[in-house]
């Protein structure tokens, strides 16, 4: 009876901080002609000018750091296509002082490999099988993971970069990578590439009897998986949202 | 330096125990001053099948719990002086296990024996942890079928990341595969995995191959470890076993179906 309600909305929280992951598309600039920019930009959207209709964009100015650019008439540029820019990345320091008088956001600039790496450049299972001793795979990525042990039942391996196998991976085992996931081995177990989501992630093995294979979310239990493809090396990828086994 | 052996397999009822008593008792025969540990606390097994049952006074929990001394524990083997047996308790359960409790009555083992094998409980919990946390070797028991070959392979993910040799980075546990209750004319029946595909599953070293055997069980119920019945196949088995883990090369036996009979095979050599 006695309730004070504007007691109770003091007691309530207004506002919650929290982080959140979301995909925006990335405008990368190549120029700094910003007429030449507006007018391409005009062309581009005239194809789909529905799609383009308030779209947040991200400003990537990785291209043209180094280079003098007047920031704000590329931001009314792009707000004139009725797009609307919510930050700059890849500027250099000037760069990013302009944005911030504009009041534009400065995220850094990624590492943006997933992005980068084309389809042809996914690097092909050697034939020799590295040595037996545990040490980073030699490429310049040191996230890659190389394992020359069992992967047992039970167990599970999370690789940041390329996940290497030089031994089998059993059944009821899970081996995860962000990138590729090549075993020179028996795969009974469980193999998730690409699970942050780089669809380019591939999965190579040289004996394929998976209770799992993932890419990139996509995924294929064993009950969809061919016997033909046992005791033969495979690699798997992804073709517009089907994953695709492949004798190698 | 003494040396740890965990019998161990996840999987309950392929053989630890059998294993664990026939392996100590060879170890013992061949000269070396041997302990075996009942870790099963609460379902006490292994002195029924070393027929010392009836020689309990104190056991491995009273010693944790410095109720009683090592010595007062410890039950001499009548048949074999080196051979000496560390009770479990059939009144606790595992939680009455620590680690350090282990480690100590470990430590003051090693000073005086050369080999301590610690019969394992079936599982993955408390008991099989504690039972493979201190082990130099591990002996891993496993039965040609499907669900106690996936349990062995969990075992052996856990040994290579959850003992204390792997805690502190050193050379890992040395890891042996004994195949268990193996028929070779089942197998090629297909009502068997081979030996091979065991293999093809573990990749492991094979320290060897047990028969099915009736005189497993006759051992069992006598009280007395199959590798003192020198005429069964099984006890031929664990003796081979044995030599093989000292070192010594001797061929494995009793993968392939005899086509002669005991005998035949006894007189051939």
């Amino acid at each position: 009876m006695a309730t004070t309600p504007s007691l109770n909305s003091q007691n309530l929280p207004a506002f919650e901080f929290k982080s959140s992951v979301i995909t925006v598309p990335v405008l990368n600039i190549y120029t700094t002609d910003v007429n030449v920019l507006s007018l391409q930009l005009r062309e581009k959207i005239k194809q789909a000018p529905e799609f383009f209709k308030n779209s947040s964009v991200l400003i990537d100015l990785q291209n043209i750091q180094d280079q003098e650019l007047n920031l704000s008439l590329l931001v009314d540029a792009i707000h004139n296509v009725n797009i609307l820019p919510i930050g700059i990345r890849g500027g250099s320091e000037a760069q990013k002082e302009l944005a911030y008088q504009i009041q534009l956001p400065s995220f850094n600039a990624t590492s943006t490999s997933a992005e980068k790496a084309p389809v042809e450049k996914i690097p092909e299972p050697t034939v020799t099988a590295p040595s037996a001793i545990a040490e980073p795979a030699a490429t310049n990525n040191i996230e890659n993971t190389l394992i020359s042990q069992p992967v047992r039942s039970g167990q599970r391996v999370y690789a940041k970069g390329d996940l290497v196998i030089t031994s089998h991976v059993s059944a009821g085992a899970e081996v995860i990578a962000e990138g590729n996931i090549h075993i020179y081995g028996a795969l009974r177990g469980r193999a998730l590439a690409g699970v942050l989501g780089n669809e380019n992630a591939r999965i190579f093995c040289s004996d394929l009897q998976a209770e799992l294979i993932s890419i990139a979310g996509n995924y294929r239990i064993s009950e969809n998986i061919d016997d033909s493809y046992k005791k033969i090396p495979v690699q798997i990828y992804l073709n517009e949202q089907a994953l695709i086994i492949k004798n190698t | 330096m003494a040396r740890i052996i965990v019998v161990t397999s996840g999987k309950g009822g392929v053989g630890k125990t059998t294993t664990s008593a026939a392996i100590a008792m060879g170890l013992a025969k061949k000269g070396h001053k041997t302990a075996v540990i009942d870790f099963d606390v609460g379902l006490r097994n292994l002195d029924l099948i070393l027929g010392c049952e009836r020689r309990v006074v104190y056991d491995f929990v009273n010693v944790i719990n410095d109720e009683a001394t090592l010595n007062q524990a410890l039950i001499k083997d009548k048949r074999c002086d080196k051979l000496f047996v560390l009770p479990a308790s059939q009144t606790r359960d595992k939680d009455a296990l620590t680690v350090e409790g282990v480690g100590k009555v470990l430590n003051e083992l090693k000073k005086t024996f050369k080999y301590i094998v610690c019969d394992s409980p079936a599982g993955i919990e408390r008991g099989a942890h504690l039972a493979m946390y201190f082990a130099d070797d591990a002996f891993v028991v496993t039965n040609p079928e499907v669900s106690s070959v996936r349990d062995s392979d969990r075992m052996l993910g856990i040994l290579s990341s959850k003992s204390q040799r792997a805690e502190k980075a050193e050379t890992p546990i040395k890891e042996y595969l004994l195949l268990t209750r193996y028929n070779p004319a089942r197998v090629k029946l297909g009502e068997m995995l081979s030996v091979d595909d065991v293999q093809d599953i573990l990749s492991l070293h094979l320290l060897g191959v047990i028969p099915e055997s009736q005189a497993v069980l006759n051992a069992s119920n006598s009280g007395t470890p199959v590798i003192l019945d020198d005429a069964s196949d099984a006890g031929q088995a664990y003796a081979d076993i044995v030599d093989r883990y000292l070192g010594e090369d001797t061929p494995h036996r009793f993968i392939d179906e005899e086509k002669k009979g005991l005998f035949g095979r006894l007189f051939r050599s």
